[in-house]
């Protein structure tokens, strides 16, 4: 099955349009798979993705469930990562809480990735004042630092999760429309885009079918390693309160309790630490490598 | 030169557009955004009359665009309000604040430069060696590594745990209040006033902070030194100085190094806007005095004024910067024309 695929994949005459794109991507994947630190990543990110899905039936405990007899408790055979304040079990907790950050990067990248391809897409192709217009806008939002804008905007409109995720989508699109813009100007006087245009396509068409695709491999790099950045801003929001609120298992919050009995119960605040720092270093390796896979620079 | 006056002129308009965006975004925070900017600024429990009093002189019954004429002619008069939970104005709490975070935040930038700057040469010099791997993890957990985990890590080992580190806060308790500040530099001040003990103290209390807000941005800081650097070595020039015998040494330091300078300088310049930002967060860890601490208490309690002043301050050091930065290129690049 796997041998079929490989031989039908690496054809180097290929019979269909299927077949070269599965080819591209199987070369994609093979020199991914070369660079172990990409690997790295890609098993921590698909484990705790694997985690968080599976979060109810692998949770030993309800991650509300409170047990003030055996709060702060130790590490031990019942509650592998020990229990926090009110006594809840801070493994299920985190497996839990899984749900909430990944949740939450998914959301931000569905809206933000789009957004900015359109955006940059757009302004690259027509040039003139909607060029000039829109980059204004995208330079304004870029000359807000990140983390500031969003605690702001947060701080406006309400703490909480879905606050937390409008105001990080707002500071994370700038990025991805200068890079689809770059590309779209490296594109826009192709030959094969004036073949389009003399075709009779709509600058529509022209846009979405043929220059979108060609923007979209240096977006998926920069998302991969926006990734990790998007995933500290929201447990940074959380930890200052002002993202995911306390009963709520979020990684960063969890750290803002934790903060309070760290001196003496330091394991409260480990487990949350490293989950952060895992994710976000997996994301970031993987990114890496992807970016070495991608790049048609280096290529 | 007509060319020249011209973008420059360009460069003067897209500066002015973005300020004028900046103070649109923060005039939608403050006075649009918040579901009742009247109650966030008096609080839940005033009465009517206090609420409508409040209303009218924040200017509320107007139209929004008279309301952003106010508020673009106070901000631009330095008057950013007063702050509900100081009853200072916003302006001379920041002034007071931000000397704190300026220290931190250079001091960082300085120890960012001296190490990264070297780590980025080596790792480019020694490119795919095992060294470059080593300096290539460490830059990305530094990435990785939210600066508030690294921080809570810190105090845990070095202040409860090995107790070598003092414990939060800019100064011990016996030093309170007996440096009178000049500069605001703590560590400056206290050299000017001679005391040693204050000094040391303060310095044994910039330690972890600087440390781990330095490690933030000595990651960026070396990943992009090696990314020039791989670039400036594989230009001609290197290939003839190496040709005519010189030393690795002579040629990476006296012939590369000097190529790449103006946009490490820029690369700086923007770390530097970073670190700010990074120091929020550190702030509330190690309760150091500054605007991260003023900024996430105003946040706590729905402090607007301050909320805003601070977003509109560090977004006007932003602009400065990357224009600062653009002009760096401009005036020491011969190749920028």
């Amino acid at each position: 099955m796997l041998t079929t695929f490989r031989t039908w994949a690496l054809d180097d005459t290929p019979t269909s349009r299927r077949q070269a794109a599965w080819g591209r991507r199987y070369r994609i994947w093979l020199a991914l798979r070369r660079n172990p630190l990409a690997m790295i990543g890609l098993v921590i990110v698909v484990f705790f993705g694997g985690l968080a899905i599976l979060a109810p039936l692998l949770a030993p405990w309800d991650p509300a469930a409170q047990d003030l007899a055996h709060r702060l408790a130790r590490p031990s055979a019942a509650h592998w990562l020990g229990t926090d304040e009110l006594g809840r079990d801070i493994l299920s907790r985190i497996l839990y809480g899984g749900r909430v950050t990944l949740g939450m990067v998914i959301s931000i990248v569905i809206v933000v990735a789009p957004v900015g391809l359109v955006v940059g897409c757009v302004a690259g192709y027509f040039g003139g004042w909607i060029d000039t217009v829109l980059m204004r806008v995208t330079d304004v939002f870029l000359s807000f630092p990140r983390l500031i804008l969003a605690l702001a905007l947060v701080a406006a409109l309400h703490p909480g999760v879905e606050s937390a995720i409008v105001a990080i989508a707002l500071t994370a699109w700038p990025p991805y429309a200068r890079i689809a813009r770059a590309e779209t100007l490296t594109v826009r006087s192709s030959d094969f885009i004036a073949a389009c245009r003399l075709a009779g396509a709509s600058p529509r068409r022209v846009v979405f079918r043929h220059i979108m695709p060609l923007c979209v491999p240096s977006v998926i790099v920069r998302v991969t390693l926006d990734m990790s950045s998007i995933i500290i801003t929201a447990a940074s929001l959380g930890f200052l309160g002002m993202g995911a609120q306390p009963p709520s298992p979020e990684w960063g919050a969890m750290l803002a309790i934790a903060k309070r009995f760290m001196l003496q119960e330091w394991w409260v605040a480990l487990s949350p630490a490293m989950a952060i720092l895992l994710v976000s270093l997996a994301f970031n390796f993987l990114g890496d490598g992807l970016r070495d896979v991608l790049d048609p620079k280096q290529n | 030169m007509i060319r020249r006056l011209k973008s420059l002129g360009s460069q003067f308009g897209s500066v002015l557009a973005t300020l004028f965006g900046l103070s649109v975004v923060t005039f939608m925070i403050g006075r649009v955004m918040p579901v009742d900017p009247v109650i966030a600024a008096v609080g839940d429990n005033a009465s009517q009359e206090v609420v409508e009093k409040a209303r009218l002189a924040m200017g509320l019954d107007q139209p929004l665009i008279v309301q952003y004429w106010h508020y673009l002619t106070q901000v631009l008069q330095g008057d950013f309000g007063q702050s509900v939970l100081t009853h200072n104005e916003v302006a001379s709490d920041i002034a007071h604040y931000f000397p704190a975070t300026m220290e931190l935040a250079t001091y960082a930038l300085i120890i960012a430069t001296v190490i990264g700057v070297p780590l980025g040469i080596w790792a480019a010099v020694r490119q795919d060696s095992l060294t470059d791997q080593i300096i290539r993890v460490i830059c990305l957990a530094g990435h990785s590594v939210p600066v508030f985990v690294l921080a809570l890590l810190a105090l845990i080992i070095f202040y409860a745990g090995l107790g070598i580190a003092p414990g939060p806060g800019r100064q011990g308790i016996i030093y309170q209040d007996m440096i009178t500040p000049v500069t605001g530099f703590l560590t400056i001040d206290c050299l000017y006033a001679g005391d040693w003990d204050a000094f040391r103290d303060a310095v044994a209390h910039l330690v972890l902070p600087v440390s781990i807000l330095s490690y933030f941005s000595l990651a960026y800081i070396t990943r992009m030194t090696r990314a020039f650097m791989l670039d400036a070595l594989r230009g001609e020039f290197i290939v003839a100085a190496r040709a005519k015998g010189l030393s690795a040494r002579k040629v990476v330091l006296n012939h590369a190094f000097p190529t790449i300078a103006v946009q490490l300088l820029t690369v700086l310049a923007l770390t530097y806007a970073g670190l700010l930002e990074g120091a929020v967060v550190t702030e509330t860890v190690f309760a150091w005095p500054g605007l991260g601490l003023y900024l996430t208490k105003a946040l706590m309690n729905g402090d607007m004024n301050p909320v805003v002043g601070c977003t509109l301050l560090i977004g006007l050091i932003y602009v400065a910067l990357n224009l600062l930065a653009d002009i760096l290129y401009r005036v020491f690049d011969p190749r920028v024309s």
